[in-house]
């Protein structure tokens, strides 16, 4: 049985009157992959923000590598082990990818005391920029301003950036959106490679891919999961068929 | 080469002012020491708005604080060192920045701003409205702080070399620190906070801790700004922690060009230049009455044209030159 990396337990958020995520449930282990699908609204990118803990639980709780982290800030949680990208590109687009890693990378190593060094020349996070960038394919256009990055480039940035802080969990935010084929392969690729030594929670809307690429797939309708199972009962599951796969009905 | 071109400009102003002296009179002195000092100023807000992305108006409330201070230190004729009257200085100004930041970095933006002059106005009429520092009318300090060696005072700070000399050396000791601190892991956290929050929070910074830092930082820089105006000029006065005073220091560093050290001290140099400038009857004459006409309209007319301030002038100008001789070609 491999390791439960991250485990969120009957996660609720509302908004007002508007119940975003409800009474969510789910583990990601080590070596997996773990798809969230679902349509617009279901409340995927939710599940994300209160995962990394960017906004709070209203109800449940969350655990990282066995920790109860529910109280826990983003930042913390972050140093804790969990990355996560978002769907709309957020990097620093002023900066080049290499600087743009480097600064993500600090984050493990802050010292911000020592005021009289330069962060630059730090071979630490310099080593784990480098890294993050050669992973994802990024390592010719270290020099390039991140902002002058194609569509395709500032995606495969923004998991740099998230490999930069060296997580052990890892949640992404439709990593896929608006990319090509090619990079859509490629991408496929880098997850196969990551789910290795991650946890990888993955929100996409590319429901080929999912199936092709997912240890377990979950499947949310208005907030909450009416399905979590290894990718062939999900396919098999009427309800999910009749929610979101839309070809419940065939004769 | 690139490099060498890059600081040139410093390393000639460096030599013109420590050559100044020689031929400067008084007057010329306390001119270019009264800019140091507004200098000083000018790069601590240029910490809080160029690095961080933190537009305060209310900076000058530091300023004041640290003159206030200094005044406090020096109230009987009994010297004080120098060093001491300093620290205690920036340490009122930075124990005022540090619940001011506290409470106004809970809201962004255009709300910040204006906490951050509410909470500049409460020093100013605290200053202005009580008995502290004997009121609207200001207060004179009892003695010059002392610079000494060995016992025995070395100079008497308020004259015009000894504090021309003064001004200057903190005015690079300031530079050097903030230049280092933007290339240090701090600094860098600082840009990366500018530009994407989010994404530095999402990193595992804890964002607000480092914008307090840099604010109190700020503050404690704009606190020795104002020690060494009170320590020159020998009086303090509430309209140092005034709207005003913000408001002009903010408009020296966008006119001088945000985001750059030298921008922020190009900026006050600007600032003094065209106020002595339309002041000058010589050459205006009667408009020279109304130099502030002049002078607003000089700054709009700055800031339309350079968007990236004066500092911003040489890139803008190689840029035209280059567009023309395409057109050219």
């Amino acid at each position: 049985m491999p390791r439960t990396l991250l485990r969120a337990s009957g996660l609720t958020r509302r908004f007002g009157g508007v119940v975003a995520l409800d009474d969510v449930s789910l583990d990601l282990r080590e070596g997996e992959v773990h798809a969230v699908i679902g349509t617009n609204g279901a409340g995927k990118s939710t599940l994300i923000n209160v995962l990394s803990g960017e906004i709070s639980a209203s109800a449940g709780s969350v655990e990282l590598l066995g920790y109860d982290v529910t109280r826990l800030s983003q930042p913390s949680r972050a140093l804790a082990g969990l990355g996560r990208s978002y769907q709309r590109s957020t990097i620093f687009p002023e900066l080049t990818a290499m600087e743009n890693c480097r600064l993500a990378a600090q984050a493990a190593l802050q010292r911000p005391w020592a005021f009289w060094s330069a962060a630059r020349a730090c071979a630490f996070t310099a080593a784990r920029a480098w890294r993050a960038l050669e992973r994802v394919g990024l390592r010719d256009e270290m020099d390039v301003l991140a902002g002058q990055l194609s569509h395709g480039k500032k995606r495969q940035l923004e998991i740099a950036l998230c490999l930069s802080t060296a997580p052990q969990v890892l949640l992404l935010d439709e990593p896929m959106a608006g990319m090509g084929a090619e990079e859509t392969e490629r991408m496929l690729s880098l997850l196969e490679e990551l789910k290795a030594d991650h946890a990888v929670l993955l929100v996409e809307h590319d429901v080929d891919a999912v199936f092709r690429i997912a240890d377990r797939v979950t499947v949310m309708v208005d907030g909450a999961a009416i399905a979590s199972d290894v990718p062939e009962r999900v396919r098999a599951n009427p309800e999910v068929q009749r929610a979101y796969l839309g070809h419940g009905q065939e004769p | 080469m690139r490099r060498a071109l890059k600081i040139a400009p410093a390393i000639l102003s460096l030599v013109g002012f420590g050559i100044c002296p020689l031929f400067a009179d008084a007057y010329a002195l306390d001119l270019l020491s009264k800019t140091f000092v507004l200098a000083i100023f000018a790069l601590s807000l240029e910490l809080l708005v160029g690095q961080t992305g933190l537009v305060s108006l209310g900076h000058g409330a530091f300023m004041a604080l640290g003159a206030y201070a200094s005044a406090a230190m020096l109230r009987t004729s009994d010297p004080r060192s120098f060093l001491l009257v300093m620290i205690a200085a920036m340490a009122a100004a930075g124990a005022y920045a540090l619940p001011v930041a506290a409470l106004s970095l809970r809201v962004r933006g255009m709300y910040f701003i204006m906490v951050t002059l509410a909470f500049a106005q409460l020093v100013y009429y605290v200053f202005h409205d009580t008995k502290i520092a004997d009121g609207s009318d200001g207060t004179y300090l009892g003695a010059a702080p002392r610079i000494s060696l060995g016992g025995a005072p070395l100079f008497d700070v308020t004259r015009s070399l000894p504090f021309y000399v003064v001004s200057l050396t903190v005015l690079i000791a300031v530079w050097v620190f903030l230049a280092l601190l933007a290339r240090s892991r701090f600094g860098s956290a600082l840009a990366g906070i500018r530009i994407n929050e989010q994404r530095m929070r999402a990193a595992g910074f804890q964002t607000t801790s480092y914008k307090v830092a840099a604010f109190v930082l700020a503050g404690m820089i704009a606190g020795l700004a104002g020690f060494l105006k009170a320590s020159k000029d020998g009086y303090v006065n509430p309209a140092l922690a005034s709207w005003h005073q913000s408001g002009a220091v903010l408009v020296m560093i966008v006119f001088g060009g945000v985001g750059r050290l030298a921008g922020a001290v190009t900026g006050a140099f600007a600032f003094v230049f065209l106020e002595e400038l339309y002041k000058s009857e010589a050459l205006f004459g009667g408009a020279a009455k109304r130099w502030q006409l002049m002078f607003g309209l000089t700054i709009i007319a700055g800031v339309l044209l350079l968007p990236k301030g004066l500092v911003g002038l040489p890139d803008r100008l190689r840029r035209l030159a280059r567009e023309r001789a395409k057109v050219h070609a």
